[in-house]
């Protein structure tokens, strides 16, 4: 009796681990962006080795881009910082030199890896999926083991498609009933994050299960496992299913006819066994839950909407509490909003961009409030604009953006000025995180959207029919 | 990688609990395409006024914490993003372990590559450095234990990358010698 995660982890096995030595684990696929991977090229250079298999790698800009519009790298020194600038630059030359397929600024592909990869098929079940990136649980989604690494083991990956790796421990989360109505999967993950605590996943990795998991789609399980690193998991994961299966068919990069039915069978296989022991459990009930918002400077100081700020004397809770310029004992309901930012890998998917659209529609975007909308790729955008959504957000005032990872890392430009009180869809409410001395409330697209058209944090329910 | 034995030093400590990566180092400074220099920029926010002056009472300002090359930080050390800039940026100042009673995975295993050594310790070993900052200890990686207080306490790491870093050995050579199981591994997986 395995379960999903012993089934991957047994399967890329290339040498075992021994008292003396990690396991040697076999990378399916590796993201790589121009952020985590420069200093790992160099270490190649240096030590005069190839990519062992560029064909497993899948690489974009997304990070340090621009999110106005830039056709071709000429434009990139008239609105990018020159070091952002430079290191997408680096990135090309990298790609280039090592022979690796670049979706760059002339790809219709392009956009934030983790939005990207599921999109066009490469994030597959069974999968072992790596990226110099925290937030590669994201691929999770779709029942394959995917975790974020170092730039040094960025390097081995690319010279030898291999990893060193203890065997983690797992952790069952069980999410059991009925997610009410307009309470989302940013909500659940917030909830979960908020019980655990954001290191109550360290050393482990999380299988999301149980009936409110089964009943999500593909991009709302997709913002489960993105955010299973905020509450310090080594990876997070779904079993795969047909949910899975009907995202997956027909896209580019997934399995193709007779291919396509040997991996549906293989895939089949995966789900955790009856049976099947976790080193722990946790159980949370859906139909309690409500829309949740961050309080403090981690997204595990988190509470229901409705709910006060709590209280506690430890220092750093108090420090955070002074820093978000929030009261305990006080409601953040009606808090006064001054960006409201709806992107990210974590939320930055068209069924998110439907999601403000509820809100913004007929609405406009309240006065002194800037909101930002950027689309999480390429793909994401042309299908929002086809629907109409790109006027539902400039009619109400809101700026519509090129894609990329934008005001979730504030690296491009896209930034929170400081003291400003932010509503993100992003992942990471950290000191700073949206810009220096930004303060950052992490919401739902429907709670971000609602702040917008508000100018102050509401209930969003009461303003969706 | 320089081999390490040992880390004897004063500690600088940083209280808080769940310090979180972009804390280390800001993600505007993340831009860089090399490894060096990062010092600077460490702690950016906690440690610099607006003007770029220092803040006279962050820890790691105080002149009597100058070149302490242990930092005792609260539960949940480096939690947040996969970047390797925040073990840079610490070597780059001249911090060489990092002591907590958890640190992230993450964080923990890029240290680890980098000639950081991570050391965690009991809830009471931990109290008692929070509240003696400059205390002398010593890290011993052959015997995996810290000294503190005169008293050497065992603290878990991972054998092999403890043979890298008592040997200055990059794991990435022990890697590149699993060619033949690599090779064979992706025959019977083609």
């Amino acid at each position: 009796m395995q379960s999903l995660f012993q089934k991957i982890w047994a399967s890329h096995i290339v040498a075992p681990e021994t008292d003396d030595t990690p396991a040697v684990l076999y990378v399916d696929l590796h993201l790589l962006h121009e952020v985590t991977t420069p200093q790992a090229f160099d270490l190649l250079r240096e030590k005069g080795l190839p990519v062992r298999r560029p064909d497993k790698c899948l690489a974009t800009l997304d990070h340090s881009t621009p999110t106005v519009p830039v056709k071709t790298l000429k434009d990139l020194d008239i609105v990018s910082e020159p070091s952002a600038a430079k290191q997408v630059r680096q990135m090309e030359k990298n790609c280039k030199d090592f022979g690796i397929e670049l979706r760059g600024f002339e790809s219709r592909e392009r956009g934030i890896v983790h939005v990207m990869g599921p999109e066009l098929g490469a994030t597959q079940p069974g999968a072992t999926i790596v990226c110099g990136d925290s937030h590669t649980s994201t691929h999770g989604a779709f029942g394959a083991l995917a975790f974020g690494i170092g730039t040094t083991e960025v390097g081995h990956v690319l010279a030898t498609q291999c990893l060193l790796q203890r065997r983690p421990k797992t952790l069952a989360i069980n999410v059991e009933g009925r997610l009410p109505a307009d309470v989302t999967a940013k909500d659940l993950i917030l909830k979960i994050i908020g019980t655990i605590g954001v290191g109550g996943g360290t050393g482990h990795v999380i299988e999301y299960r149980g009936s409110a998991i089964r009943a999500l789609s593909m991009e709302q399980r997709m913002t489960v496992c993105n955010m299973s690193i905020e509450a310090g998991a080594r990876a997070g994961m779904v079993a795969p299913d047909d949910t899975t299966y009907e995202y997956m068919a027909g896209r580019p990069l997934a399995p193709q006819g007779k291919a396509w039915d040997a991996a549906l069978a293989r895939w089949r296989n995966l789900p955790t066994d009856t049976g099947a022991k976790f080193d722990r459990e946790v159980t949370i009930d859906a139909s309690q839950l409500r829309p949740m918002v961050t309080f403090g400077t981690n997204p595990g100081m988190v509470i229901p909407i409705d709910e006060r700020v709590p209280d506690g004397d430890d220092p750093a809770f108090r420090k955070a509490l002074a820093y978000m310029k929030v009261e305990a004992g006080k409601p953040l309901l009606g808090q006064p909003v001054d960006v409201v930012f709806i992107g990210s890998c974590t939320n930055g998917r068209l069924s998110d961009i439907r999601e403000a659209a509820r809100i913004l529609r007929g609405r406009r975007v309240a006065d002194r409030v800037r909101l930002l909308v950027v689309p999480g790729s390429a793909e994401v955008k042309r299908q929002a604009e086809a629907e109409g959504l790109d006027e539902v957000v400039r009619s109400a005032g809101g700026e519509w953006r090129e894609p990329g990872c934008s005001m979730c890392i504030g690296m491009n430009g896209d930034t929170v000025p400081s003291g400003k009180l932010s509503v993100s869809t992003s992942n990471r409410n950290f000191e700073g995180r949206q810009g220096s001395g930004a303060r950052t409330v992490l919401a739902s697209p429907l709670t971000a959207a609602a702040a917008a058209v508000s100018g102050v944090i509401v209930d969003p329910r009461d303003l969706v029919s | 990688m320089e081999p390490i034995k040992q880390v004897r030093s004063r500690t600088v400590v940083l209280p808080n609990v769940d310090i979180d990566t972009d804390q280390i180092i800001p993600a505007r400074f993340l831009t860089t395409t090399t490894k060096q220099g990062l010092g600077k920029h460490l702690f950016a926010e906690w440690r610099y006024d607006k003007d770029g002056s220092e803040r006279a009472e962050f820890a790691l300002n105080k002149p009597e914490n100058r070149g302490a090359a242990v930092l005792v930080g609260g539960n949940n050390f480096g939690c947040g993003s996969s970047r390797e800039h925040a073990p840079w940026a610490l070597l780059d100042f001249g911090i060489r372990a990092v002591v907590s009673t958890e640190i992230a995975d993450i964080f923990r295993s890029n240290s680890l590559k980098n000639g950081l050594v991570p050391v965690i310790v009991d809830a009471a070993s931990h109290r008692w450095l929070l509240e003696h900052p400059g205390a002398d200890v010593v890290i011993d990686l052959a015997s995996a234990t810290i000294e503190i207080d005169g008293k050497k306490v065992r603290f878990p790491i991972d054998g092999f990358a403890r043979y890298c870093l008592m040997n200055g050995v990059d794991q990435l050579g022990f890697l590149l010698e699993q060619e033949a199981a690599i090779r064979s591994y992706e025959q019977a997986h083609a």
